[in-house]
């Protein structure tokens, strides 16, 4: 095979990893920016309660939003479905599905993934997916309202919107699923000749350790998928208690089920998970830092130590997303107590790196530049995240703008410019030039700017009090009046971030044409096994198969003849 | 370098082929989903106001058949492969036959018992107890169902590799056959925890 391909097993319909790797990233920077789109006209109503919304407040319907005016159903529909869209259709298949699948076969010197068939269903069944939430839209009562978290009793009672939520969320888990098993298979048995663990480059790391939490966080949610369809299609009661009133009527249910229940299976898949967004990210910073430094990372097997163990202790931090359900102080200091030793490993990664660009001749070019914002964004991410975890300040903070704050503190300027930082890294690979440089810049700087004049300011209205979900911006509360003015600042600083990203789509496509031509196979300088391919790397990557003799990062050694040296070449003993 | 190595030999470092990690890693995927469910149980049992004991409601020598039934299954699954092992084609349909026809049985059987639950107006929405009883057995029957595809598939026209590539398909029938082995597993669990317990 390779040597006869039709257009469609070429492009569409392909097994090759590369192609794979691409249609996820295209089409999850098209969920990014759709869900991006969607909290832009949220943005709107919590900015300007209840004024026709300008330009496509027309096209919207009478259904969502009579007369430009958006209705409270339609500004939940909207709030569900950015967070699952940002984070099931977005972050991860940009993170796992494209880079996982374009860089880690490379990185291990394999000729592709270890099962290409599954490969392929993985991305069909993903999409599959993505485009029943996009149909649910369309129903009526339109999409899943019930927030992305789905908890009962109320996405029991929800409108059929909610059943097509579920039956996308079984596409997308199936298809991190098989994703999931083929990297393991993958990393386990492709690795190239001498290509030991400890001399994997620390992106695959984090992918062994993402596909692992993929494979074992996920069913939960599927089994939880699966109890909420029974309760909405059979009328079972698994999520519905006894004694429940809705609208002051006595639901026609068996009743004796919980509405924990449904929270605990899902934050056993949600903390995880986000640790399935991050540990890619990581990796990727890993990578241009010790590309860019010039020197080996600081630390490298503390950070493979750490990051395993981070996944194992993600398993068992769940409940600290439910400190208000009532739990006993001896689950609760449990949780607390694991909460606090989870983030140490993440401060022990973050530490290396920094480290690491001590007397390190730093080049800052556009990969750069997005790795090093990287380090403080996730940093304030995090550290925002310690208040959360302990349930005496989360009693007070719990469910306000500041959670807001402080996830998307560690998603959107942290995991997403790391994504930036990968795509600007990655790019030369395989189009054979690089990415402009100005609009770069222009993308680059007034995002940074952006990101901190939307996320910092849910930190103050967070910690006045005000309640994330809120149709009117908690305008109705007298406790809120004081911060209400943030929203239009907000907004204006999210609008003018989309406007930042209009030089970013503009090189994606202008690049792969008129770019920078590439001056080699390697244009970085890297050690790496992916540059030591052709440009673009052809239907099986490796002309020969490469041997690899030493670690992932050996920049500036000692009596060396160039200050890096390929993991392919024997270099100085 | 076109192909993929280790589909057929084990890599020396691993110990494995590449397909039986692949089976492994999904059976481990597979104990976390049906773990959920197990744990649903307990939950919902443990909240419960009265939780009826299983064999009122459940018809416990029709289980027992089932069981006795999946079993054998498995017995003829390990057939299916030895013999294909010692180059025994013959030997090989016919135990795979078996598998196959066993299975069918297991959800004939299972079919008549849901029918008799319909019959006297048992659903899912009764109470908890038979919502999680049609979901657990209802799951593990769509797992027998999967399986009785595949197997004939390999009874069928996947045979054909048997001319083209023996080992690789010896190989398929062991993986196959682990996957027919876990979907009994889940019985011999669920069986104990919902008709007697």
């Amino acid at each position: 095979m390779g040597h006869s391909q039709s257009f469609w097993t070429k492009y569409v319909f392909s097994t090759d990893h590369k192609t794979i790797g691409i249609q996820y990233g295209v089409t999850s920077l098209f969920f990014l920016l759709f869900g991006f789109v969607l909290m832009m006209i949220m943005r709107w109503q919590l900015a300007y309660p209840e004024q026709p919304i300008p330009w496509i407040g027309q096209w919207l319907g009478d259904a969502r939003a009579p007369g430009g005016v958006m209705l409270p159903e339609f500004y939940n529909e909207l709030g569900a479905m950015h967070g699952t869209i940002m984070v099931f259709l977005g972050v991860v298949p940009l993170g796992v599905g494209c880079f996982g699948n374009l860089i880690v076969p490379l990185q291990i010197g394999a000729p592709d993934m270890c099962f290409p068939k599954l490969n392929m269903a993985s991305y069909w069944v993903f999409l599959l997916g993505g485009l029943v939430m996009l149909f649910s839209f369309f129903l009526p009562g339109g999409a899943a309202n019930s927030g992305w978290t789905a908890y009962p009793p109320l996405a029991n009672i929800a409108t059929i919107g909610q059943t097509v939520w579920i039956l996308g969320m079984v596409f997308l888990i199936t298809s991190s699923l098989l994703g999931g098993i083929n990297f393991i298979a993958t990393i386990f048995q492709l690795r190239a000749p001498g290509l030991t663990f400890m001399r994997l480059p620390f992106f695959v790391w984090g992918q062994l350790v993402t596909a692992f939490l993929l494979l074992l966080a996920f069913p939960p949610l599927e089994a939880a998928g699966i109890l909420q369809l029974m309760d909405r299609v059979a009328g079972t009661s698994f999520f519905m208690p006894s004694g429940l009133l809705i609208s002051g009527e006595v639901p026609d249910v068996s009743g004796g089920g919980s509405v924990l229940l449904w929270q605990h299976l899902f934050w056993f898949l949600g903390h995880p998970e986000v640790y399935v967004i991050l540990l890619p990210a990581i990796g990727i910073v890993t990578e241009v830092f010790a590309n860019n430094i010039r020197k080996p990372i600081w630390g490298y097997k503390l950070m493979v130590y750490s990051i395993l163990f981070l996944g194992f202790i993600s398993f068992v931090v769940w409940a600290h997303h439910m400190y208000l359900t009532g739990m006993g102080t001896a689950i609760s200091a449990f949780f607390q107590a694991t909460t606090m030793i989870i983030s140490i490993p993440s401060v022990i990664v973050l530490t290396c790196l920094m480290i690491s660009m001590w007397g390190g001749s730093i080049r800052f070019n556009m990969p750069m530049l997005f790795a090093l914002a990287f380090i403080p964004m996730f940093g304030i991410g995090g550290l925002t995240g310690l208040p959360l975890g302990l349930a005496a300040t989360d009693i007070y903070l719990h469910d306000t703008y500041y959670v807001i704050g402080h996830f998307h503190y560690v998603v959107a300027p942290g995991v997403i410019f790391a994504l930036f930082a990968g795509i600007y890294y990655w790019y030369p690979k395989f189009t054979g030039r690089y990415m402009n440089e100005f609009l770069g810049h222009l993308h680059f700087w007034p995002s940074l700017i952006c990101m901190n004049i939307v996320f910092m300011p849910m930190m103050i209205q967070g910690l006045a009090g005000m309640s994330r979900r809120m149709y009117d911006g908690g305008a109705i509360y007298s406790h809120n009046q004081g911060v209400l003015d943030w929203n239009i600042f907000i907004s204006m600083g999210a609008w003018t971030l989309a406007l930042a990203q209009i030089p970013f789509i503009i090189s994606f496509f202008m690049s792969a044409f008129t770019g920078k031509k590439v001056e080699s196979d390697n244009p970085w300088q890297a050690t790496t096994l992916e540059w030591q391919t052709p440009t673009p790397p052809g239907h099986g990557n490796f002309e020969t198969i490469p041997t690899v003799y030493h670690g992932p990062y050996e920049y500036s050694v000692p009596g060396a003849s160039k200050d890096f040296t390929p993991q392919n070449e024997e270099g100085v003993k | 370098m076109d192909t993929i190595p280790y589909t057929v030999k084990p890599r020396s470092d691993t110990g494995l082929y590449n397909a039986k990690l692949g089976i492994w890693l999904f059976l481990a995927s597979e104990v976390m989903l049906f773990g959920a469910l197990f744990s649903t149980y307990i939950i919902l049992r443990v909240l419960g106001q009265d939780w009826p004991l299983g064999s009122t409601i459940l018809n416990v020598p029709i289980g027992t058949v089932n069981t006795v039934i999946l079993i054998t299954s498995s017995i003829t699954m390990v057939f299916a492969w030895t013999s294909l092992k010692k180059k025994n084609w013959g030997a090989h349909k016919l135990h795979l036959g078996l598998t196959i026809g066993l299975a069918i049985l297991f959800l004939i059987i299972k079919g008549f018992e849901y029918a008799a639950k319909f019959e006297h107006h048992h659903y899912p929405s009764e109470s908890t107890f038979m919502a999680i009883y049609f979901t657990l057995t209802g799951l593990h029957a769509l797992h027998i169902v999967g399986g009785i595809v595949v197997l004939g598939y390999f009874f069928g026209p996947g045979a054909k590799m048997w001319q083209s590539d023996p080992d690789r398909f010896t190989n398929r029938i062991e993986i196959v056959g682990l996957y027919w082995h876990f979907v009994d597993l889940v019985w011999i669990f669920l069986f104990p925890v919902l008709y007697l317990l």
